[in-house]
């Protein structure tokens, strides 16, 4: 089945680098197709940025994603500009001490920067912890496939802080 | 992978040693990869002051016998015009990536477009022929810069790989060969003259260092490769060969891919607008419907568009106003007609279902 997940922030939150990681999950570890796309512009710090990514079991034709079924939105900028036409079948995972508009479809409500900042100390991981929480509460990639592929793509010597965050987003998104 | 990255590694695996560029947007990521990766393969990056410099820089590996390229957009791409002229002149074997984005001037930075696929058959002055491949996936990225080098090598020519800023910033799986073949061009053969094409067209190659002494010029030249820059015919059988030499073998350089030969309706793509004349077919299926999806657009393999006799109408999607689709116009009698698109974005679906319907 086709998922289309569209990740929204502020430029430095790691949106873009979620996405990434997302289909490295899928199409190294999960044994799916995945494609990576993402809005380049002069976003890089502050506005709103946008990564999205198409998952699918068989091979990926048409690579942009026109409807996404699934949202991860960490700014209230990246919701006006990215989530606010999501498609009533939607779900939406929204970080919610940043976000404070509502969708009309589901949505999760999930603390990741207040979580990163307090529980786990570095606010830098709240985008692990909401890929963490996107795992669990939709299920589009494996838990393992999602460790694997954080694990390639975070500096060395930040491992364990990552796995936690991870983890920590697992438990939140369970709870969602 | 990206695309930009899988380029480069194409690039490397097809052996290629150095890279004379100046970064630009969307194509920059190439030559970082390039920067990063090219010193520990015993290989040089150079960035070069412009794109003018980077050619003339690439040009120049090539001589040595090493296999060399650039990686450019939109203005770059431009800016290195004359020199690709004198590459082709020179039959100097080299890959020019174009990472193509909207234009003209300088544009849309970071938006796609095929806008550029008449100037790289036709942005230098003079006649000439030249190879250029689409791919519309991070693996052809891959594979179709590798192919890129053979290609040059092959026929003494510069090739290019026009890309776009969807393929060259997406990211897909890539599977990545143990080896890439890497022919080299024929040798000079021992008696043989630099600029003699023999049955094929082709000289021998005797890059600098080779042993054997040849003069390279832009002028019109004679076999031995001095210049006789008066004499109509040496001019004409120098340029009917550099001319023919690619377009005498296009049965042999095309590659494509055809679907549903007894078709009515026939797509005619090359690089993402593929993708979703794919995505429609998938969605649904019908025979009346065809698809033919260059990989090869440059020389045009004309002889592809006969693949389905029963065709009444071709469409042609492409993110430009219409360039290659004059191409199909004058090969075949049917209606050709072009599905354009500008301003970065790829054709969706729903747009080419609007359009069938419309012209079916």
């Amino acid at each position: 089945m086709r998922h289309e997940i569209r990740f929204s922030g502020y430029g430095g939150q790691g949106v873009l680098l979620s996405a990434v990681i997302l289909g490295r999950a899928a199409a190294l570890y999960d044994d799916k197709y995945a494609v990576q796309t993402q809005v380049y512009g002069p976003e890089a710090r502050g506005g709103a940025s946008m990564g999205q990514v198409v998952i699918d079991d068989e091979p990926i034709l048409y690579p942009e994603v026109t409807e996404p079924d699934i949202f991860v939105i960490m700014s209230q900028q990246g919701f006006e500009k990215y989530g606010i036409r999501a498609g009533k079948d939607a779900v939406m995972l929204l970080d919610a001490d940043l976000v404070r508009s509502r969708p009309d479809c589901r949505y999760y409500e999930i603390p990741a920067t207040s979580e990163a900042k307090g529980t786990l100390g570095r606010e830098i991981v709240a985008n692990i912890v909401m890929i963490g929480a996107l795992v669990t509460a939709t299920g589009v990639v494996s838990r393992e496939a999602i460790e694997r592929a954080v694990l390639d793509s975070v500096p060395k010597g930040t491992e364990e802080l990552n796995v936690k965050a991870l983890k920590r987003g697992f438990e939140l998104g369970e709870r969602a | 992978m990206q695309g930009n990255a899988a380029c480069a590694e194409g690039a490397l695996a097809a052996g290629c040693r150095f890279f004379g560029g100046y970064p630009i947007t969307p194509s920059t990521e190439i030559a970082e990869a390039m920067a990063r990766r090219l010193p520990k393969a015993g290989g040089v990056f150079i960035s070069m002051e412009d794109e003018l410099a980077s050619i003339a820089a690439v040009i120049g590996a090539a001589w040595t016998g090493t296999r060399a390229m650039t990686a450019t957009s939109g203005p770059g791409f431009s800016l290195m015009m004359e020199n690709i002229g004198y590459a082709a002149m020179t039959e100097t074997p080299c890959v020019i990536v174009n990472i193509q984005r909207g234009g003209p001037s300088t544009g849309q930075p970071t938006r796609a477009a095929q806008g550029d696929m008449l100037q790289c058959r036709f942005g230098s002055h003079g006649d000439y022929s030249t190879i250029a491949l689409t791919p519309n996936s991070v693996q052809e990225m891959f594979d179709l810069t590798a192919k890129a080098f053979d290609l040059a090598d092959r026929y003494r020519v510069p090739t290019f790989v026009m890309s776009d800023e969807i393929v060259g910033h997406m990211r897909e799986r890539v599977t990545i060969p143990d080896a890439v073949e890497a022919g080299r061009p024929r040798p000079l053969a021992e008696g043989a003259l630099p600029f003699e094409g023999g049955d094929d067209g082709i000289p021998g190659f005797a890059p600098f260092g080779s042993g054997r002494a040849v003069h390279v010029s832009g002028l019109t030249h004679d076999e031995r490769g001095y210049p006789d820059t008066t004499d109509p015919e040496a001019h004409d059988r120098l340029v009917r060969r550099l001319v023919a030499k690619v377009e005498s073998a296009r049965r042999d350089i095309a590659d494509y891919e055809a679907v549903n030969p007894d078709a009515e309706t026939v797509f005619v793509t090359y690089g993402p607008p593929s993708r979703t004349v794919e995505q429609v077919m998938r969605d649904r299926p019908d025979e009346s419907i065809g698809h033919l999806r260059l990989r090869v657009v440059w020389p045009f393999p004309e002889f592809a568009l006969k693949v389905f006799p029963n065709a009444r109408t071709f469409l042609m999607p492409e993110l430009n106003m219409g360039q290659m689709v004059r191409e199909v116009q004058r090969h075949v009698d049917q209606p050709v007609i072009s599905i354009p698109k500008i301003g970065g974005e790829l054709h969706t679906p729903t747009e080419l279902v609007r359009a069938l319907e419309a012209y079916r």
